[in-house]
């Protein structure tokens, strides 16, 4: 065990330093988000929620946010691993005397480092443009924390379960995508939750991103704005019920269906 | 079966993609601190049999036994006895030369010191460049020095040299016998007959999922000194005869023309005719 713990930071060293000199890929994952915030943002300014002093830009940093931890870990890894697949590397990686639990380590690690850095830039240009504020009460940023590391978690490890589903690194994109487009759509990061028909609203519940948009809004909006949920409050308990029984099906998804090789080459 | 002198030990090793044989039953040894040179055409079966043996595929039938255990329920011990230098891996980049020697012996107890395991690839000059940078050969050197960077026992070598110019063939050949010398197991897989003849200590050819011939490298050459072809100039057109007795031949016609023989030449077969002969009959043979 502390042998796969040595070997997994290892491997997050070895992923960051990877990443962080791909210049294009680095900026990218950083702008992408930003970009998609001053768009929808300035759309939906002046756009104010039922009675509340509240604007949409509001709800959708709060949205962004949540999204920012789906694109760094679902979608990064469904794409990025089978890449890793065609390159090679998978297969340099089972030649060599590593635990699988090494990689996912260094999978999540470079997961949390990049929702770091995405998460503080997307928050300071809600600051600046959309009349964010930051939370106060510690038990907001204790909340920002254990939604954020189980949303990690979980995500980071669902990207590896689906990065056996695309055949080959070009197809990646393609399938994971839509994806994380359909939740986004129906989870209310594009639109107020409130507004989808119900049957949405539904669908969206069994995922874990409807869960950690709710929970973003629950630290970036004020406590008033509880009222603009379906169920009259930001439901943290269930909140973390969901997103730990995501945790145990990821992690078991994960380690079964796992795999260095292409589909067919056994 | 349990044979100790026996690095790899394979008996009748089947394997099936789909409705397509692809090994039909492999029967090979390969012994302690040997080199053994795989040869035989694209899709016979070599990477397949390899990959069994480094323990990436799964054998339909058959045993193998690799360093005393069978290698589809290898364990991590087990593998950081062995090093895999495969095909083609165009992953890694973004790091350099040095960063991804130290990174991968750090999964071993006791790796090679880097700087002196890039010095014996001959990438000294290059341990700061970053791994894209490098040229096919030298990436090539690369995957080699990782390879090697948990001193291993067996080491498997999938087409080592292909894209090599001569200059850096013959560097790597360098380093293969430093590592002969040094006592480490060699299953090399090549196209190249001249590389398998220098390096290896037996060469097994496969052909249709079979190990048609297994033998040493000189006993190949021997079989080039078997026949001979004499050809020469007669009446505006070039005849030949294939004879086991050359000089007989020449006598004879020395005889006839009574005067210089006009184109004269005696040719022996190439070691590559000796291979394509061995796998030519063999997929003769199938049809």
């Amino acid at each position: 065990m502390k042998f796969a713990l040595n070997i997994g930071f290892s491997r997050i060293a070895i992923e960051l330093k990877q990443l962080l000199r791909d210049r294009e890929a680095t900026f990218w994952t950083l702008a992408f988000p930003i970009v998609l915030m001053v768009i929808f943002g300035s759309v939906f300014r002046n756009q104010t929620l039922g009675t509340l002093e509240i604007t949409f830009s509001q709800y959708f940093v709060a949205g962004m946010i949540a999204s920012g931890m789906l694109y760094t870990s679902f979608q990064n890894l469904a794409i990025s691993i089978p890449q890793e697949r065609d390159e090679g590397a998978l297969k340099r990686l089972q030649g060599l005397p590593m635990p699988k639990t090494s990689y996912f380590i260094g999978k999540i690690g470079l997961v949390f480092v990049t929702f770091v850095g995405q998460t503080i830039v997307l928050i300071i240009t809600g600051i600046l443009f959309f009349g964010i504020d930051l939370p106060t009460e510690p038990s907001a940023w204790w909340r920002f924390t254990w939604i954020s590391l189980l949303g990690l978690v979980s995500c980071t490890l669902l990207g590896i379960a689906f990065s056996s589903v695309p055949k080959s690194g070009k197809g990646a994109s393609a399938v994971a995508t839509p994806i994380v487009l359909v939740l986004q759509f129906t989870s209310g990061v594009f639109f107020f939750f409130g507004d989808l028909p119900s049957w949405m609203q539904n669908f969206a519940s069994l995922f874990p991103l409807k869960w950690l948009t709710q929970g973003m809004r629950s630290v970036f909006l004020p406590p008033e704005a509880a009222v603009l949920e379906i169920a009259g409050s930001f439901e943290s308990a269930r909140t973390a019920q969901v997103l730990l029984l995501w945790l145990v099906i990821a992690a078991v998804l994960a380690t079964v269906t796992f795999r260095w090789n292409r589909r067919g080459e056994n | 079966m349990r044979n100790s002198d026996l690095a790899i030990s394979a008996r009748a090793v089947k394997k099936s993609y789909g409705s397509t044989q692809a090994l039909i039953g492999i029967d090979l040894d390969l012994h302690h601190g040997e080199c053994l040179a795989l040869l035989g055409p694209n899709g016979a079966g070599k990477t397949t049999t390899t990959e069994i043996f480094e323990g990436y595929r799964k054998r339909d039938s058959g045993q193998v036994s690799v360093l005393g255990v069978d290698p589809s329920h290898g364990d991590l011990q087990w593998r950081s006895r062995l090093g895999v230098v495969l095909q083609s891996a165009h992953d890694l980049g973004e790091l350099k030369v040095s960063e991804a020697v130290a990174h991968f012996g750090s999964y071993f107890r006791d790796p090679a010191p880097t700087s002196k395991l890039i010095e014996s690839v001959g990438l000294i000059e290059k341990a700061d460049s970053r791994v894209r940078s490098l040229s096919g050969g030298q990436r090539r050197r690369l995957d080699v020095a990782l390879g090697l960077v948990g001193n291993p026992e067996l080491l498997f070598l999938d087409e080592p040299t292909t894209g090599f110019d001569p200059e850096a063939r013959r560097q790597f050949w360098e380093l293969i016998e430093s590592l002969k010398a040094r006592g480490v197991t060699i299953l090399l897989t090549t196209h190249y007959l001249d590389e398998a003849e220098l390096l290896a200590d037996r060469v097994a050819v496969i052909a249709g999922g079979i190990v048609v011939a297994d033998k040493s490298p000189a006993s190949m050459r021997a079989e080039t000194l078997r026949t001979a072809t004499v050809s020469w100039q007669e009446s505006g057109e070039t005849k030949s005869v294939e004879t086991n007795n050359p000089t007989q031949t020449v006598l004879e016609l020395m005889a006839r023309f009574d005067q210089e023989i006009p184109g004269l030449s005696i040719t022996r077969p190439t070691l590559e005719d000796v291979y394509l002969q061995l796998v030519g009959s063999h997929y003769l043979g199938v049809k």
